[in-house]
């Protein structure tokens, strides 16, 4: 993510990306190359508590709180749906509790995920988008203060 | 769709096309490809033509009523069980009991038969590659009288081990319920030496037909198997229709599976008693119209001829094994000496599920996952598998266009 971005403006960096594509072709192939980017997630953090159900594939999903602000980390066995996680992680991640929250996440429509992939994997996309968004109640109601440490 | 079609050396497959109006639609802006008729076949024009007609012509509820719609609405429905028998050789017409699909069949003979048979240890006996359908209804069943269940192993290439079979025959064996044709692998099972011996230590067979009866000559006489269940959507025909063919003196033994209108002769508040077969096990109003759908696709299959409807379709497979495997990094799981029709694989570093997206993008439907058979993919040691499934309709020129799709999937994931 770019620090000084916050989520709408990433949201809209996402969106002229997308743009610059032709075909969807080319949009899956950028999708997967973003997946390849992700930073490797310690496979110490693959256990069934850190998963996210979709339909076909495994998604591992963690979060830790440093500085008043969530930061994601996470993985999957297949690599478009790890793309789509990791856009998720760059509008989402280094952001306090209330940004999530209140995160719209338009961009996943706006650049035609939604209508592009089937139900059952874009729901995947919109649980993944929603176990981010309890890390960050989770964190909220145990730490309504931001901490200094 | 503009592609020309290379004729097959006996079937028109480019007239065959025609007449499946869905092949005409594109899919992500490009011509479909449809290869995912495992899962379910499309329907011809005949099919569509068939629900159309009754629900326009002689809609009516079967079997009561006396006015003319209700008699035609029963002809129809009743001329379909009578093709069904000829479809599958069965002796009677009593044996044809309609259900929703295969798995309601499986679970009427579990339910029904296996209560009434199954007693603590008795053993019950499946194989490796079953569909979930063919593995649950049977857990169940095991748990709740105390039996056990066997499974026949596979080896590598997806066959059953048949000596494996023999060694667990023995006088605990009630029941045998295997995979005609595996679903995930396309593996064809030598049922028919396979119900001998299970005849010979005096157990009751049951056949999933699901994926065999569109590819292979059915003939349940001949098989002599004591249950049959299949699918009509499978089999160019509508969803939400199956065929149990069970033999009449088991039929008639057992209890029915389900209570209600139409499945009894008489009732009254101290006592029922039950219809005739096949009537006792189609309580409540049938799925009519599917039903008599039904017999325009049984037409259908008929008028090409299974024999060349399989030829074209082992053409089909033998080409897509040939240029599939020249896909580096690409294995092809199930390669039985017997198989139908299906084409399962996986490719180095790519998912299914990407390889799925990526197909579906150029407008190539295949089927990705474990195909409701974990048991199976457990054995190859692996999450799942991108499966392509073909059907009368299929040419040469879309296995091509799979293949080319395919070498993009391997482009863009390594």
């Amino acid at each position: 993510m770019n620090p000084h971005l916050n989520i709408a403006e990433t949201e809209k960096e996402i969106i002229e990306e997308f743009a610059l594509f032709d075909s969807w072709d080319d949009k899956y192939e950028y999708i997967i190359d973003m997946g390849k980017r992700l930073s490797p997630l310690d496979p110490k953090f693959k256990t069934d508590e850190n998963r996210v159900r979709g339909c076909q594939s495994s998604v591992w999903l963690v979060a830790d709180f440093r500085d008043g602000k969530l930061f994601f980390h996470a993985d999957s066995d297949a690599m478009i749906v790890k793309g789509l996680i990791s856009m998720l992680i760059r509008v989402l991640s280094g952001r306090t509790a209330d940004e999530i929250i209140e995160a719209k996440m338009d961009f996943i429509r706006e650049i035609g995920m939604t209508t592009h992939l089937a139900q059952t994997r874009s729901n995947g996309l919109l649980s993944m988008v929603k176990q981010m968004k309890h890390y960050a109640l989770a964190y909220k109601i145990k730490d309504p203060v931001p901490s200094k440490n | 769709m503009n592609v020309s079609v290379p004729k097959s050396k006996s079937l028109d497959i480019t007239a065959i096309r025609q007449e499946f109006p869905i092949l005409n639609r594109e899919v992500k802006g490009r011509p479909l490809i449809y290869l995912d008729n495992a899962a379910t076949t499309q329907k011809p024009q005949q099919v569509i033509d068939a629900l159309i007609h009754y629900y326009t012509n002689y809609n009516a509820n079967i079997h009561r009523g006396i006015h003319t719609l209700a008699e035609e609405a029963t002809a129809a429905f009743e001329q379909t069980r009578d093709a069904v028998k000829s479809f599958i050789g069965a002796g009677s017409r009593e044996e044809i009991i309609f259900t929703r699909g295969t798995t309601e069949g499986i679970n009427l003979v579990a339910y029904s038969w296996g209560r009434k048979n199954i007693r603590t240890g008795d053993e019950i006996i499946i194989s490796n590659m079953e569909h979930h359908s063919n593995i649950v209804p049977w857990q169940l069943l095991c748990e709740e009288k105390g039996a056990v269940l066997k499974v026949i192993p596979i080896n590598d290439n997806g066959e059953l081990i048949q000596e494996e079979y023999e060694k667990m025959l023995g006088p605990k064996t009630k029941l045998v319920s295997l995979v005609h044709v595996s679903n995930a692998l396309g593996t064809v099972n030598p049922v028919k030496q396979m119900i001998a011996r299970a005849h010979a230590v005096g157990a009751v067979f049951m056949v999933d037909g699901a994926q065999s009866a569109v590819h292979l000559e059915i003939n349940v006489t001949d098989l002599d198997c004591d249950f049959f269940a299949f699918s009509a959507h499978k089999l160019y025909g509508p969803t939400g229709v199956g065929v149990l063919y069970g033999k009449r003196a088991l039929l008639e033994s057992m209890p029915p599976f389900q209570a209600g209108g139409e499945m009894i002769k008489e009732v009254t508040l101290q006592k029922t008693t039950f219809n005739d077969l096949p009537y006792k096990f189609e309580a409540g109003t049938p799925n009519i119209a599917d039903v008599i759908a039904f017999k325009s696709a049984l037409h259908f299959v008929h008028s090409i001829g299974k024999d060349k409807i399989r030829k074209h379709e082992q053409d089909l497979m033998d080409y897509a094994h040939l240029e599939l495997e020249k896909i580096p990094g690409l294995t092809i799981i199930g390669k039985a000496k017997e198989k139908v029709s299906v084409v399962s694989f996986v490719i180095e570093k790519a998912h299914p599920q990407d390889i799925g997206i990526l197909l579906d993008n150029r407008g190539i439907a295949v089927r990705t996952g474990h195909h409701c058979a974990q048991p199976l993919m457990d054995r190859f040691c692996i999450p799942g598998t991108a499966r392509a499934s073909f059907a009368v309709y299929n040419s040469r020129y879309e296995i091509d266009e799979l293949v080319k799709g395919l070498q993009r999937v391997v482009k863009i994931l390594s």
